[in-house]
């Protein structure tokens, strides 16, 4: 059996009104690579920074090579040999290569005990041969794609002697060769006798690289069990707890007349000839790897950078639309859901009725002039419907949990009583029981004749919520699937680019 | 910055009380009221050091000293407010003078002057604004350059040379006082102004994009503010309220040398910056400032009259920035402790 | 040999060589050998503090009290020299570094324990020191005849074949290279202007980063007090009032973001020069002397400019490249 060099025993962590982690357990072992899956919202990222000493424990210990261990910062855990591959490069970008894999550790040399760069050079370009890199060790990370970024990451940790390694969702904003050449480097680390933990919500991975599984839910361990000969089904009972069509009620919603057409809409490098129908009443999904060009056709279509002439047109109702800006897409009808519900969505430091009210602050005013009464009517009735858990409207939406800030932000949008509602990844990071609740809000608001745009990366919640689908592979349209048509196999088959 | 789901987070929304509010303590550690208390504790050792401090003749001509550096602390609290900053604003008294004293000695009026003046500071805000917002350049590294272009233009021009004529009506902005009242003139507007800028940024959209702005320009940009309209807009504001002041400072000296308001930037954003508005945007308020601008106003009036000079009053000033950055921090500890005791206590 | 034709410190030297071409076919006095010496002279100073304020900025701060650094400094060696003209000039050196530590250090308190914004914290020891050189000379100036001629020799002494001054100047230069390039701290600055939360993630101590730059930028400031105030053979309450500017606008010109996380002592070498070589081809164009201040303005936005142009068009250009 392999050598089980790291374990969380029962850990737990609590933030102010949520708890995070309940009592989990999870093992990670010499030459293997140990899937930690669960929805967006269950609890891998923050695990994860526990056992990367971002974060401490409230309640459980962990054990490193058979002795019980406390990391207090990073530091602490990488002197333990662990390495953590972020989703967000946490590089220096304007600095070589070389030097974002020597910072904070850089060799020294000689009697001076200057920097003895040519040692780091070669050993950077050593480091990249035998991950078979074409990456030339000067480059200034600004330079590089978001792909090779990640690589360098890697050789970073490698540099470290790293014997953990973990990855929170790798797979992120990678085009499917460099999909597969992020496998082949795994599979040699894992040669290599390292212990590698893979964080991801996607079967596609698992299933192509991983040994072993645990899941996660709701920050609770649900079980464990070796990739090979378990059921996909299975998996996702453990993931999701309920049946597909149990936790999705799609109403039969009448679909009106089209709003929104695009027609063959292109950025330079980032998307191409993308073309669709939205109409009301309609729920089309986009799916996709994260990367795929989704959240930048919505970033298009919603004026935040404006379309270049000649690169497609937008119709809304039939009529030919330049959206230049956010506040010309709201005008025209459109609304905009952001993923980044921290930095895009919400300003965190105002109230919620603050940020409930600003879409509409113009039409809410007389003549410029704040409207206190108009804006607490509105606050509350969106606020309301949206059921808010707060205990005023003007506290900070700072103080609310991630599940809360999304309704506030959601609130906010449909105040200004949209006719397009575009969403992204709208329920990344919440609890169970919001999430449906969000679902069920989705559904009504179909009803009520809003045409919704649905950005996912969670096949359950394509597969239930859509009424058809269209997937998107690195900037191209690669499939449009009806309702009917759309089987989780068509959609991660299109997504990978493979055809039929 | 704002901690999630951390109910102890102080930091307060515009307009709004932050969760978990203590009522009394609450009011009393509001930097607005430290600051009038100080503000009182000044008037207070003035009075008693000196007996020509509480003479009211001599107070109403005391503001005359800070009226022009007050009115562009106003537009400036917007600067800071959305997030950027300006220093370039004595640079564009100085152009602006420039401009004024060459329009009079070719013979122009009183009315033409202000006009000019006006104009010059908004074209020098247009410039800023425009290199800010086109290029996405930091305002400090444009408003820095720009600050020695202008100030720069006004000593190439006049070397070490002055206008000096300037038409009698002229005076009447900077010197004159209302009627037969002991009441200035530069005083009535800037409470005039003040008055529009305090309902600006605190009762109108306007003034509620600023602030979004502020916490979260990207945010704010993607719920549909203008942000980019609104800087340039603001920039311009700048531009043209310094170029105001300039036409009260010069119709005050009476005269234009290049070095005419020079250092002044640093004052002005010292007010500003003491009157609670964070340096990193989003949070303060008008009447903090307003407070400000009287306290240092008259903080230096009081120590004019027992001889300080001028130099060492800025290290008051100096030491009095410091003091106010380092207090808001260990105020805001302090109630944080608090509220932790009471939530025990609570069991909460 | 593309990628050093790319570079922004390649172009900057183009600019100067052109300019220095175009001032000299029409005024050839302006290329003799003893006018660029001047010229190197006249600059030294600013050569010194812009690689001080370098520093800083690249952590990602900025420090407007130099010039007030420069001023107290030089008045208290100034009046220290005047009372005590017995003092050996090594001493006095070594007195006004140790100065200029202090005050670096006071403001690397403020920034990195205290947690004070750089430029609000600078602004205020820019007032601070600058009050303290009046409560110091009482308003008085140490004027030239007070002054011993050691302390006045000393920046025009050639021990070494090169004025003290410039030699000071290049020491600094080179330490300056040595540091950023081949220590563990040097490259750690780089890393928190970069980055600075990545930085805190590899173990890098944001506060003694933060902390050192400050200190090293006083002890620059320190010895270039000196050096100012015996060059110039007085030390007065204006001494170097806005100094603060021309080593920002070396630092711009140079390339040196404002933002932090890039900039090369080379650069800010450059950067200087070209606002050194401005100044003196002032009087050799008939310009006067008051049209420094514009010019430099002008430069700084040009600069800025340029520079964030180039920029983006790179960005865009490796967008492209980076077709999925």
């Amino acid at each position: 059996m392999y050598d089980c060099v790291l374990e969380c025993r029962k850990i737990r962590k609590d933030f102010p009104g949520i708890t995070a982690l309940d009592e989990v357990d999870f093992q990670v072992r010499t030459g293997e690579v140990h899937a930690l899956i669960g929805e967006n919202g269950a609890g891998k990222s923050t695990l994860v920074k526990i056992i990367t000493g971002i974060l401490q424990p409230s309640s459980g210990t962990l054990v490193h090579r058979g002795r019980i261990v406390e990391f207090r910062s990073p530091l602490a855990s990488q002197a333990a040999g662990i390495a953590a591959i972020h989703q967000e490069a946490s590089m220096f970008p304007e600095l070589s290569v070389t030097e974002n894999i020597y910072m904070g550790h850089h060799l020294t040399g000689g009697a001076a005990r200057f920097l003895d760069w040519r040692s780091m050079r070669t050993r950077t370009r050593s480091l990249l041969e035998r991950l078979e890199l074409e990456i030339d060790p000067d480059t200034a990370v600004r330079d590089l794609s978001v792909a090779q970024r990640h690589m360098v990451e890697i050789v970073k940790a490698l540099s470290l002697d790293a014997q953990i390694v973990i990855m929170d969702e790798p797979t992120s904003a990678l085009s499917l060769r460099e999909v597969q050449d992020l496998y082949k480097i795994i599979r040699q680390l894992r040669a290599e006798g390292k212990a590698i933990v893979f964080i991801s919500h996607k079967f596609e991975d698992i299933y192509e690289i991983a040994d072993h599984f645990t899941v996660l839910r709701d920050g609770r361990y649900v079980g464990e069990g070796p990739v090979a000969g378990t059921d996909i089904d299975a998996i996702i009972q453990m993931m999701v707890g309920r049946s597909l069509k149990q936790m999705f009620p799609k109403m039969q919603v009448p679909i009106g007349e089209t709003v929104l057409e695009a027609v063959k809409l292109s950025r330079a490098g980032v998307f191409r000839d993308v073309s669709f129908k939205l109409r009301r009443g309609e729920i089309l999904g986009f799916f996709g790897l994260v990367g795929a060009g989704r959240s930048e056709v919505l970033r298009a279509l919603f004026g935040i950078e404006r379309l270049e002439p000649g690169c497609g047109t937008i119709r809304i109702k039939g009529r030919e639309a330049r959206i230049a800006s956010p506040a010309q897409a709201k005008a025209r009808g459109i609304a905009y859901i952001p993923e980044d519900r921290q930095l895009q969505g919400a300003i965190v430091g105002m109230s919620i009725r603050d940020n409930v009210t600003l879409p509409m602050v113009d039409q809410l005013s007389s003549a410029g002039i704040l409207n206190p009464r108009r804006e607490q009517a509105l606050t509350e009735e969106y606020g309301g419907k949206m059921e808010v858990k707060a205990s005023g409207w003007e506290q900070p939406v700072s103080s609310l949990s991630g599940g809360n800030q999304q309704k506030v932000v959601l609130a906010k949008w449909l105040a200004t009583r949209p006719e397009i509602l575009m969403m992204d990844e709208p329920t990344k990071g919440i609890d169970v029981a919001t999430k449906a609740r969000v679902h069920e809000f989705i559904s009504q608001l179909a009803s009520e004749g809003l045409a919704i745009l649905l950005v996912s990366s969670e096949l359950p919640e394509i597969l239930g919520m859509a009424d058809s689908v269209l997937v998107m592979q690195e900037g191209r349209v690669a499939a449009t699937l009806s309702r009917a048509e759309a089987t989780a196999e068509r959609l991660i088959r299109a997504a990978l680019g493979e055809t039929a | 910055m704002a901690e999630p789901n951390n109910p102890l987070s102080t930091r307060g929304a515009a307009g709004g009380r932050p969760a978990g509010s203590l009522g009394v303590l609450d009011a009393l550690t509001k930097w607005e009221v430290i600051l009038l208390l100080i503000f009182l504790v000044v008037i207070a050792v003035s009075a008693s050091i000196s007996p020509y401090f509480l003479d009211l003749f001599n107070i109403m001509n005391t503001t005359f000293n800070f009226m022009e550096k007050a009115l562009v602390a106003l537009p400036i609290t917007l600067v800071i407010l959305c997030g950027d900053i300006d220093i370039s604003v004595a640079g564009i008294m100085a152009l602006s003078s420039l401009l004024m004293g060459a329009a009079s000695a070719a013979g122009a009026g009183s009315a033409m002057l202000v006009l000019i003046g006006l104009a010059t500071g908004l074209a020098a805000g247009f410039l800023n604004g425009f290199l800010i917002v086109r290029f996405s350049i930091p305002s400090i590294a444009v408003t820095i350059g720009s600050m020695s272009l202008f100030r720069g233009i006004a000593y190439a021009v006049l070397g070490d040379k002055a206008y000096t004529r300037y038409p009698r009506p002229f005076a009447y902005l900077g010197q004159g006082y209302i009627g037969d009242s002991a009441v200035p003139f530069e005083l009535v507007l800037f409470v005039v102004l003040a008055v529009v800028f305090g309902l600006l940024l605190h009762r109108t959209t306007f003034g509620r994009k600023v602030y979004a702005i502020g916490n979260n320009a990207t945010a704010a940009r993607f719920s549909g503010v203008p942000v980019h309209g609104m800087r340039l807009l603001i920039f311009c504001l700048s531009g043209l309220m310094s170029g105001l002041a300039s036409v009260l400072l010069t119709s005050r000296i009476g005269s234009t040398r290049p070095n005419i308001a020079e250092g002044w930037e640093l004052e002005i954003i010292t007010t500003v910056v003491l009157g609670g508005v964070a340096i990193s945007g989003g949070q303060g308020n008008i009447l903090g400032v307003i407070i400000s601008i009287f306290l240092i106003g008259f903080l230096k009036f009081g120590m004019g009259l027992i001889n300080v000079p001028g130099v060492v009053m800025n290290i008051v000033i100096g030491f009095l920035l410091i003091i106010a950055i380092l207090l808001p921090g260990s105020v805001g500890r302090l109630r944080n402790r608090f509220l932790l005791r009471r939530q025990l206590r609570d069991g909460v | 040999m593309r990628r050093l034709l790319k570079r922004r410190e390649f172009t900057l030297l183009l600019v100067i060589l052109v300019l220095v071409a175009a001032i000299s076919l029409r005024y050839p006095a302006f290329l003799s050998a003893s006018n660029l010496y001047d010229i190197l002279n006249d600059t030294a100073i600013l050569f010194m503090v812009a690689i001080a304020q370098m520093m800083v900025i690249v952590t990602g701060g900025i420090d407007l009290s130099v010039s007030s650094g420069i001023a107290l400094v030089g008045m208290s060696v100034g009046m220290l020299n005047q009372y005590f003209p017995g003092i050996p000039i090594a001493l006095i050196m070594l007195i006004s570094m140790v100065m200029g530590l202090v005050l670096g250090a006071f403001n690397g308190v403020l920034v990195s324990q205290a947690g004070i914004p750089p430029i609000i914290a600078t602004l205020g020891t820019l007032s601070i020191y600058r009050g303290f050189v009046f409560v110091l000379s009482g308003g008085e100036w140490v004027s030239a005849h007070e002054m011993s001629d050691s302390f006045r020799n000393l920046p025009h002494g050639t021990p070494l074949g090169i004025t003290n001054l410039l030699l000071s100047a290049v020491l600094v230069t080179v330490l300056a290279a040595l540091f950023l390039n081949l220590t563990r701290i040097g490259r750690e600055i780089y890393g928190v202007g970069g980055n600075r939360v990545a930085a805190r993630y590899v173990g890098i101590n944001l506060k003694r980063v933060d902390f050192l730059v400050f200190t090293i930028s006083g002890v620059i400031v320190g010895l270039s007090g000196l050096l100012w105030v015996a060059r110039y053979a007085s030390a007065q309450n204006e001494t170097a009032a806005g100094f603060h500017l021309p080593t920002i606008a070396a630092c711009v010109i140079g390339g040196v973001s404002i933002l932090g996380g890039t900039g090369t002592v080379l650069g800010v070498m450059l950067g200087a020069l070209f606002l050194g070589i401005v100044n003196n081809a002032l009087p050799v164009i008939n310009l006067s002397p008051f049209y420094q201040m514009a010019i430099q303005g002008f430069v700084i936005l040009a600069a800025i400019v340029v520079n964030t142009l180039v920029d983006q068009r790179n960005q865009r250009l490796m967008l492209r490249k980076r077709l999925l």
